[in-house]
């Protein structure tokens, strides 16, 4: 009965490998990019945001850069000209880690109808592929790699190739992905996932034998020992090609092709149980507890594990050892119930809220590996039960879901904290400078002025300059006592107009030398003079300057202070209702989002519970049996 | 348990997805239940990034204006092995920044990321800027290496970027740059 149940629980774990969760993509690490000497500050800032997972923080400075950018008159004297191209990826790629997926490719889009380098387009077009494979839309992904043409940059050659390929697994086309899978070079990073997934296209494809041998092939690779994805990769074809000849019944090829999966692999428990299991279906039961002895020595949570409790007793009651078989069937009851304990502590600490407390404790957003961290946590439920569920897409999306929403509430808090700060700021501003500035204004209408007079007087100086290099007029150089002469010349010259006496002739003799002397002076020193003028204007424009300076900052300063505190009352309460608003968006959402959690993490607890009472039962019938069985052999030892 | 949880660890995400396969998890009413709220979630996610860059905009007006702002940058020399534990920035004789480097931010620091480590405001004119790291060099010897700068603020906001320069092994160097 137990090894009808057992493999029941194997065939059953067969059939969920339903060709459709097949497929792998190699890791797609969306590293930000920052090709060459960074000459955009914001941008780095973006980077380094990016580069600690912080994507929220980096769309926020490279949306703001990327906007700023885009409303300039003429973008190619800004810093981000240089960069626009990564930037303009690197929001894809940011959006896309924020898991914005309606979002992403926005940026990437702009790229590729912008007028730019072939090789940019391609990987543009290639980019925009990838979100829309992530976003399982088959159609548009494979349309945007059909806009490739011409050349592609060398580092995406592969990921290309690889990712059509994956397009047509996910679309249905398994001839299309297998051709493309057989050109593929190997290249470094994706030669265990391209191997792995020709096997399956293969076998999508029905050639079951090709299949087979291409998961044989790929179960094998040699890779760097480094290559840790890799090496995961290669046990999954194993694991998947042990469990192909499982089923057509080829059990000593199934267990070789298990026991090449590494002991240490997140696949190794399952393989150690199905090695197991082959031998028991070739009738090799001693065989079968070389794997099993290694697998309950390990973690209790693990259903493999706990299968192989029973499955151990069951082998060594096939081996007539019925003693030894009570006695783990003993253990395997014990333990059982002391894990049914920690099930049932687990839902009653969910369902108190303890698991979602726990995922938004700070210390986990430290940690990449925050869900394995989760469980060592103080107070938080027992989650090694969880631990598939919580490896799926969709149950991990949720989860990073909720401390999204949680990090968004806390920022949310912080800002409806920080309109208070600024409201006291704007009025401790307004209360400073309102009875300050109307004396100041005053002070300055008055400086203004008679600034605005000395400016009007050195334009009309420098005019006159300027008309005299054309029109020489000596008379403008003349020195002031030179025109106090030429005054009092003027008006001695008019005194003696209708005099006709001898001695007012010889005066006027007299005052034309005197007008004579001075002409000469003015007229023979013009051009010193001239020079010398507009060295003074020049000095003058110099102060002018200075003085245009210190005017030109107290207006930014007197500005400054009514920018301080004026126009910011309609801004800051459309601020203040939005963020009320998302505050309270957020509030409804992340409890809808908790609950489902916590229903789908009781939900898949009720089923490994639901389980260990089924092996508690079968272990329960299985302790009396080898009891019964134990003494009889007992009975007829001592007879004979 | 330890191993596991090790391995499971460095598994990538891919190879967590391919765990997928053999989960009993939430049946199809529950999948669209998420890929509901996950609609949802993607959506205030663009409306807080909405807010928040009006309300960056909005508290550099208020906070520090252009005719007044000063803004300083700390960046790595790419290749650089440096562990830069900290940085402590002057100005005018007054402490601006301290700042201590957690490892996360190293790193982000080493590919090529941007800190900006303090903005405020000064008047215009000429300012003294000081800059001290501390850290320790690929041989393990502490390294502590001061700067002084002037920088000349005018009506437009100031930009600052010092680069930590130098091998890791041979003397290190600070470089300042205006943007």
């Amino acid at each position: 009965m137990l090894a009808c149940i057992s493999r029941r629980t194997l065939s059953k774990g067969l059939l969920s490998f339903g060709l459709a969760t097949f497929i792998v993509a190699a890791p797609v690490v969306v590293e930000p990019v920052s090709g060459g000497e960074l000459k955009d500050l914001y941008f780095g800032e973006a980077l380094y945001y990016a580069h600690q997972g912080e994507f929220f923080s980096a769309l926020e400075r490279l949306d703001a850069e990327l906007g700023q950018y885009h409303d300039l008159d003429e973008p190619s004297r800004d810093t981000l000209y240089r960069h626009v191209n990564e930037a303009e990826f690197s929001a894809g790629d940011f959006e896309l880690n924020y898991r914005m997926h309606h979002r992403a490719g926005r940026a990437i889009k702009a790229v590729l109808e912008s007028n730019v380098d072939e090789a940019v387009r391609n990987e543009a077009a290639f980019r925009l592929a990838r979100i829309h494979f992530q976003k399982d839309q088959y159609e548009d992904a494979l349309h945007a790699l059909d806009r490739m043409h011409g050349r592609v940059p060398e580092q995406i050659k592969g990921d290309v190739e690889f990712l059509r390929a994956n397009v047509y697994l996910g679309s249905a086309r398994p001839t299309d992905a297998a051709n493309v899978l057989k050109k593929m070079p190997a290249t470094d990073g994706l030669k265990g996932f391209s191997a792995f997934n020709l096997g399956i296209a293969l076998l999508q494809d029905n050639h079951q034998a090709d299949a087979l041998n291409q998961l044989d092939k790929a179960g094998q690779l040699k890779l760097r020992a480094s290559d840790e994805a890799g090496s995961a990769i290669k046990d999954k074809a194993n694991l998947v090609l042990g469990d192909l000849l499982f089923d057509s019944k080829d059990f000593s090829r199934a267990q070789l092709s298990f026991d090449r999966v590494r002991l240490d692999g997140p696949f190794s428990n399952r393989a150690l149980l199905r090695s197991g299991w082959a031998a028991v279906s070739a009738e090799k039961f001693d065989r079968a507890l070389v794997p099993w002895d290694i697998l309950i020595q390990r973690e209790p949570t693990d259903s493999a594990v706990q299968e192989a409790m029973l499955a151990v007793p069951y082998a060594y009651s096939k081996l007539n050892v019925h003693g030894r078989a009570a006695l783990m069937y003993g253990r395997a009851l014990e333990s059982f119930s002391k894990e049914l304990e920690k099930v049932d502590a687990s839902v009653e600490s969910i369902r108190s809220g303890k698991f979602l407390k726990a995922l938004v404790r700070e210390e986990l957003k430290q940690n990449k590996e925050w869900v394995i961290r989760l469980r060592t946590l103080p107070d938080a439920p027992e989650t090694f039960y969880l631990m598939s569920l919580m490896a799926s897409h969709d149950f991990q999306t949720a989860l990073q879901n909720y401390v999204d929403l949680d990090d968004l509430r806390q920022r949310l808090v912080v800002w409806q904290r920080n309109f208070d700060a600024f409201d006291d700021l704007i009025k401790l501003r307004r209360r400073n400078y309102e009875p300050l500035l109307p004396g100041i204004d005053a002070k300055f209408r008055e400086l203004d002025s008679q600034i605005r007079l000395r400016q009007e007087q050195r334009k009309h100086v420098e005019e006159r300059l300027h008309a005299m290099l054309t029109g020489p007029r000596p008379d403008y150089l003349a020195t002031a006592d030179e025109r106090i002469i030429a005054e009092r010349l003027g008006q001695l010259e008019k005194h003696l107009d209708n005099n006709e006496d001898a001695r007012a002739e010889a005066l006027r003799l007299r005052l034309e030398r005197l007008k004579g002397v001075l002409i000469w002076s003015l007229n023979t020193q013009y051009h010193e003079r001239l020079s010398q003028a507009y060295k003074h204007l020049s000095d003058l424009n110099s102060d002018i300057a200075v003085l245009t300076q210190q005017y030109d900052a107290f207006v930014r300063a007197r500005q400054a202070a009514t920018h301080s505190y004026v126009g910011y009352d309609a801004p800051l309460s459309r601020l203040r209702r939005r963020v009320g608003d998302a505050l309270q968006n957020v509030g409804v959402v992340m409890a809808r989002q908790g609950r489902l959690i916590e229903m789908v993490a009781v939900n898949e607890l009720s089923l490994r519970r639901d389980r260990l009472e089924s092996y508690q039962s079968q272990a329960r019938y299985a302790v009396a049996d080898s009891y019964d069985r134990a003494t009889r052999d007992q009975a007829e030892g001592e007879r004979r | 348990m330890k191993s596991l949880a090790k391995s499971l660890a460095i598994a990538s995400c891919a190879v967590l997805l391919c765990l997928t396969g053999t989960v009993s998890f939430a049946d199809d009413s529950y999948r669209a239940q998420m890929k509901g709220l996950d609609e949802q979630v993607q959506e205030i996610k663009s409306d807080v990034l909405g807010i928040a860059a009006e309300l960056n905009r909005l508290e550099e007006k208020l906070l520090y204006p252009s005719n007044t702002q000063v803004a300083v940058f700390v960046a790595i020399e790419k290749g650089n092995s440096l562990r830069l534990d900290a940085v402590q920035i002057h100005i005018d004789g007054q402490l601006a920044a301290h700042y201590i480097y957690s490892h996360k931010e190293l790193d982000a620091l080493r590919k090529g990321g941007v800190q900006r480590v303090y903005t405020g405001n000064v008047p215009t004119g000429s300012h003294q800027l000081e800059i001290a790291i501390m850290g320790k060099l690929e041989s393990g010897k502490d390294v502590s290496e001061t700067g002084s700068f002037t920088i000349a603020k005018g009506i437009a906001p100031k930009l600052v970027g010092i680069t930590v320069k130098g091998s890791g092994s041979a003397q290190t160097v600070l470089e300042i740059g205006d943007w």
